[in-house]
């Protein structure tokens, strides 16, 4: 047995990001939450050249505890918008590997993510780019950095049952 | 619909849901009080420099907030006085002047007509007729207003006693200048008024903020818990409101010996490294905002720590923006700590905002049930109309919107 990691590959990431697509699609959120390696963080930046988003005001950057606040109030039925909350259906496509291996072990990946959101008699469609950070621990992939780009995410835009 | 329909549609305690519905209504709004009265249109950090503008709306008409080199503002329709296309599509920036893309008018800072190509083509042609349509501008403690009324009373006047619950408001600046620090903008299909009482409507929060609270540390929540913590809610004339809903945050800048709460303990620590202790407290007590909502009539509020902008785009579709504001020149430590509470709860991935406008659209499609009795009521707390009635539920501060709404509309 070795100690080398094994290095994720362009078809590894593929399947990763379909199966956390999936998971958000059908509200899967527990299981979403295990996706993630504990330090990893999500972003939703409204500046979209933006690298460093700690000293920017975003629409979500969100560690793990925030997170976990995010997923319980998308599901406690405390929330009247998620109550009713809309259903969404997402395409990703355009993969491409950014970064095949960082010296801290990452992997970066960015693709095109087409979303519809039906709610209450209403398509919305949401196109973003998004750039993934994945590592291996323990043999699993984790998602180090998710980053959401939206195309329009300077123009107004309307509340959000769920999560991109 | 005459002048003296609109008065029998606001009673003193409840108003006609055609307010929310009718598309003439909306018509004469924009009419009577956007394009008639005070409008904030920026805020003094958005243009700091000479050159510096932003682009936006007094009601629906597109207008350039401008500095020039002398430092003076100027608000003009962003539109040429050639054949009409707009001089400038950029919401942000710095430029010498701008020019039309059509023709190449070209016009200063001030919006004066500078030159326009082949001026031969043009008989007893004198450019100081063709400027952009200037507005009346003028500024309170950084809060620039605009009107296209210029015979209006002078903006001191029309803020009136709001004055110094706006100073109250300014001081979360923690003895640096207020600075805007970006925003989210979203729309809700609804009227724009139903944001307008929300300002004041300290009875939803409980409710449609449950899973606001439950995310909260439990001393948060605590302070967040305002339906019986003393607040209240006060008319401030001209359609003018404060509701305040955490009295011992009315002033920043009182109180400063007392304990630094457990979740300001981290930035109070780091701050020591550069700020006495005198600063590091009055900067973390400026952190979580101001402990009121103050609504200016029509558009704007400085709502705890933020400002809230509407702007009606239709008689059931609003636009909100939730502008972060920060410490200009301070710790950004401070500033980063704002700006995650800011998105927290604002936003349309925040923890409040999308139960808001859930509400709003609600309170929207409710309005096509329109058999009588067809009333909007804001009778709540009616016996308590005096300064500080001990209500914070009280819907004082929507009843004085609608009673400004009513004298401008019949006007």
């Amino acid at each position: 047995m070795t100690m080398t990691t094994e290095a994720i590959t362009l078809g590894d990431a593929v399947n990763f990001i379909s199966l956390e697509a999936d998971y958000l699609d059908h509200r899967d959120y527990a299981a979403w939450l295990a996706l993630w390696a504990d330090g990893g963080t999500y972003v939703i930046p409204i500046d979209p050249a933006a690298e460093d988003f700690a000293d920017r005001l975003n629409y979500a950057y969100d560690d793990a505890a925030m997170r976990r606040m995010r997923v319980a109030r998308l599901t406690n039925g405390e929330s009247i918008s998620a109550r009713d909350a809309a259903h969404t259906l997402r395409s990703l496509s355009r993969f491409r590997m950014l970064d095949a291996a960082t010296r801290d072990g990452t992997t970066r990946i960015r693709c095109a993510q087409h979303l519809v959101e039906y709610r209450r008699d209403r398509f919305r469609t949401y196109a973003a780019n998004v750039t993934y950070t994945l590592r291996r621990e323990g043999g699993e992939i984790r998602l180090v950095e998710k980053v959401v780009r939206l195309l329009n995410s300077t123009d107004a835009l309307a509340g959000m049952s769920f999560l991109l | 619909m005459t002048a003296d329909n609109f008065g029998d549609l606001v009673q003193p305690d409840r108003v006609h849901i055609s307010l929310y519905r009718d598309p003439a209504i909306f018509e004469q709004e924009i009419d009577r009080i956007f394009n008639r009265t005070w409008v904030w249109v920026a805020h003094r950090s958005d243009i700091p420099n000479p050159g510096d503008f932003v682009t936006t709306h007094v009601g629906r008409q597109p207008v350039i907030v401008s500095r020039t080199r002398a430092g003076d503002v100027h608000v003009m329709v962003n539109r040429c006085r050639h054949r009409g296309a707009t001089v400038c599509e950029v919401r942000k920036g710095n430029a010498p002047g701008f020019v039309c893309p059509y023709h190449a008018w070209t016009y200063g800072q001030d919006g004066r007509l500078r030159g326009v190509p082949l001026p031969k083509g043009y008989k007893n042609f004198d450019k100081a007729d063709y400027g952009l349509i200037q507005l009346r501008v003028e500024e309170y403690n950084g809060l620039i207003f605009a009107t296209f009324n210029h015979d209006i009373e002078p903006l001191d006047n029309y803020l009136g006693r709001a004055k110094p619950w706006i100073d109250l408001f300014m001081k979360q600046g923690s003895g640096f200048p207020v600075k805007t620090l970006g925003e989210h903008r979203f729309t809700f299909p609804g009227n724009w008024k139903i944001q307008l009482e929300n300002t004041t409507d300290a009875y939803h929060f409980p409710i449609v903020h449950k899973s606001f609270l439950t995310s909260l540390d439990g001393a948060t929540e605590d302070l967040f818990s305002f339906m019986d913590a003393g607040g209240y809610v006060e008319d401030l004339g001209n359609g003018h409101s404060v509701m305040v809903m955490i009295p011992e945050l009315v002033d920043l800048e009182e109180n400063l010996e007392a304990d630094i709460p457990d979740r300001f303990a981290a930035i109070a620590e780091e701050l020591r490294k550069d700020y006495s202790e005198q600063e590091v407290r009055r900067i973390v007590r400026a952190v979580g905002g101001s402990g009121f909502n103050l609504n200016l009539f029509p558009n704007i509020a400085c709502s705890m720590a933020f400002f809230r902008v509407l702007r009606p785009l239709a008689v059931d579709e609003t636009e909100i923006r939730h502008i972060a504001i920060g410490m200009d020149g301070g710790p950004d430590i401070a500033n980063r700590a704002r700006m995650r509470l800011h998105e927290h709860f604002q936003g349309p991935m925040g923890f409040g905002t999308p139960d808001d406008a859930e509400a709003w659209e609600r309170v929207q499609r409710g309005s096509a049930g329109t058999a009588d009795p067809s009333w909007i009521m804001v009778n709540r707390g009616e016996d308590k109309t005096t300064t500080n009635a001990g209500d914070v539920t009280a819907e004082t501060g929507m009843r004085a919107a609608y009673q400004m709404w009513k004298r401008m509309m019949s006007a």
